[in-house]
């Protein structure tokens, strides 16, 4: 099967990373899952252009990706709207289109959101380590060598022009997500709540929270009034496994949203996001407000059913 | 205290600790090692990560392919049926350390909070047989335990930001090795040229859960001889 010369990376800007949907299955050895922040996203870009959901695609943070087009392709850009542009005009987001070689991509900044995913028709062409595409940035392995995408680097795909009768496929602007700076995330209670008083639950739930600009791919740091713990209790706790989503508090009481680039933590968990909420998570930004609800277990999984309905009838019509 | 049977404790809506016990001891671990094994080499439908660590393993799943409640009875069932043919023997890794100056920056700063010599604090790192709790923290790490009594010492007060790949620390009653470069708030007593992670290895680590370590000092002019074995 042809691998040709896709994209050349002229400039990465912040951080740009290759990532698929993650690696799963080594958690034992200290391994995160990695893998694309908003996978609602990077899920729907691969589908608009007749990959496998599960192909690798760019996850743009913020700005700055200047990329130049080596050969003919379908490409899909979802997620957050990083003002990207074609060869100097706007470009149009969740829905597959041809581009040529010798084109230029450039992504401005954000107008919403935080990240962007560029899915190429054909994928793109590295090999798996530990199963999986993600990029880990700690231990440097899996993506592209390990590292964030720099000045130079050349991308590869599988035959790109099978792809081309994909093009001019878009997600309805029904189906697409709404990106405000005031962020309401759904959680369930646990699994420590209950080494938290009632007084703290309801700052918990009643305050508006700012995400400071510490956060990145590991978590969404947040400040506001302190969630503090029952008084006879420890700082930390014997350390366990972890999952995105989760919310710890560490002693000076202001929460961590636990992400995608680490496994095991010491701090209460007071309470954890929802499979159907994660997505939105990528595309929180510092600076953004953050207020968390709760919800019961069952309304969780509706909400995750009706997610995944969406995806299936995008399958449905990729055919 | 031991937990019979198990308690759950649901983290969202896509997994689950299994706590077997409130406190770090080998009994309780063992018994977390005994299940995690179980649970690993006869998959139950829908579960897609096993994480075990000091006293409880975590249980990722799809909600999409299974429930909490049918999961929750097939581990109790599990759970209670003794299969000790199932878990191995554990392996002992035998790990070459150069302790203090350059390599070990926090030796000399250990031995004075515990009126010792640094020669007492590495007698004391090397005389014991650590096992390895769980693996976390970054990809390689092992949670070493237990540190002698008197060598138990509270974490710096500031984390480092970057502490090189290799170092081998204390904090409290544990001991541990560095497999990459990272942030960290042990104490650093020394450095080891073993390779503790590589993901283009299989498995990607020399140190599973379960598994017992001990130390054993080498002088810097000796380091290369250890650079690329395994030991």
């Amino acid at each position: 099967m042809d691998i040709i010369e896709s994209l050349e990376i002229l400039a990465p800007g912040p951080l740009t990373t290759v990532q698929d949907l993650g690696r799963y299955g080594f958690g034992r050895y200290g391994v995160p899952p990695s893998g694309a922040l908003d996978s609602f996203s990077l899920r729907t870009a691969n589908l608009l252009v007749g990959n496998p959901e599960t192909e690798a695609g760019l996850e743009i943070t913020l700005m700055g990706l200047r990329a130049r087009v080596q050969t003919d392709l379908v490409v899909a850009l979802c997620g957050g709207d990083l003002q990207p542009h074609r060869n100097g005009k706007p470009f149009d987001m969740w829905c597959s289109q041809i581009v040529e070689k010798g084109d230029t991509l450039f992504l401005k900044a954000p107008r919403t959101g935080c990240r962007a995913y560029l899915a190429v028709g054909g994928g793109i062409s590295l090999a798996p380590v530990l199963a999986s595409k993600s990029t880990n940035l700690t231990s440097r392995f899996g993506g592209y060598h390990g590292r964030p995408l720099r000045k130079g680097d050349l991308l590869f795909s599988q035959a790109p022009d099978r792809h081309f009768q994909k093009a001019g496929k878009m997600l309805p602007p029904e189906g697409r997500p709404v990106y405000r700076g005031d962020w309401g995330i759904r959680v369930l209670p646990g699994p420590q709540d209950q080494d938290f008083p009632e007084e703290s639950k309801r700052v918990f739930l009643d305050s508006s929270f700012t995400v400071s600009s510490q956060s990145d791919r590991t978590g969404l740091r947040l400040s506001g009034p302190a969630v503090h713990r029952k008084k006879n209790l420890g700082d930390s706790i014997i350390s366990e496994g972890i999952v995105p989503g989760a919310i710890q508090v560490p002693g000076d009481g202001q929460p961590i949203i636990l992400l995608v680039e680490t496994v095991t933590g010491g701090y209460r968990k007071i309470a954890t996001v929802i499979s159907a909420d994660l997505p939105l998570l990528g595309q929180v930004k510092p600076g953004d407000r953050v207020k968390f609800r709760k919800v019961a277990l069952e309304e969780a999984l509706v909400a995750l059913r009706e997610s995944e309905k969406h995806m299936d009838m995008l399958k449905q019509s990729q055919g | 205290m031991n937990y019979d049977p198990p308690v759950f404790r649901m983290m969202g809506d896509r997994a689950f600790l299994v706590e077997l016990g409130d406190q770090i001891n080998p009994s309780i671990n063992e018994r977390v090692r005994e299940l995690f094994l179980k649970l690993d080499r006869r998959p139950l439908r829908g579960v897609v990560e096993l994480v075990p660590s000091y006293r409880s393993l975590m249980v990722v799943y799809d909600p999409l392919k299974t429930e909490k409640h049918r999961l929750r009875e097939a581990i109790v069932e599990l759970y209670q049926a003794t299969d000790p043919s199932l878990v191995p023997e554990p392996r002992t890794l035998h790990v070459p350390v150069v302790y203090g100056g350059e390599y070990g920056p926090d030796l000399e700063w250990v031995a004075d909070l515990h009126n010792m010599s640094p020669e007492q604090v590495i007698r004391l790192h090397t005389g014991t047989t650590y096992r390895v709790y769980m693996i976390g923290f970054t990809p390689g790490y092992p949670y070493l335990g237990e540190l002698p009594a008197a060598l138990a010492t509270p974490r710096r007060e500031t984390p480092r930001t970057a502490v090189p790949q290799g170092s081998v620390a204390i904090a409290q009653r544990q001991t541990g090795i560095y497999p990459v470069q990272s942030p960290g708030g042990w104490h650093i007593l020394g450095w080891t040229p073993i390779n503790l992670f590589d993901a283009n290895r299989w498995p990607p680590t020399p140190l599973e859960m379960g598994d017992l370590v001990r130390f054993f000092p080498v002088q810097k002019e000796e380091i290369n001889r250890w650079t690329s074995s395994k030991a």
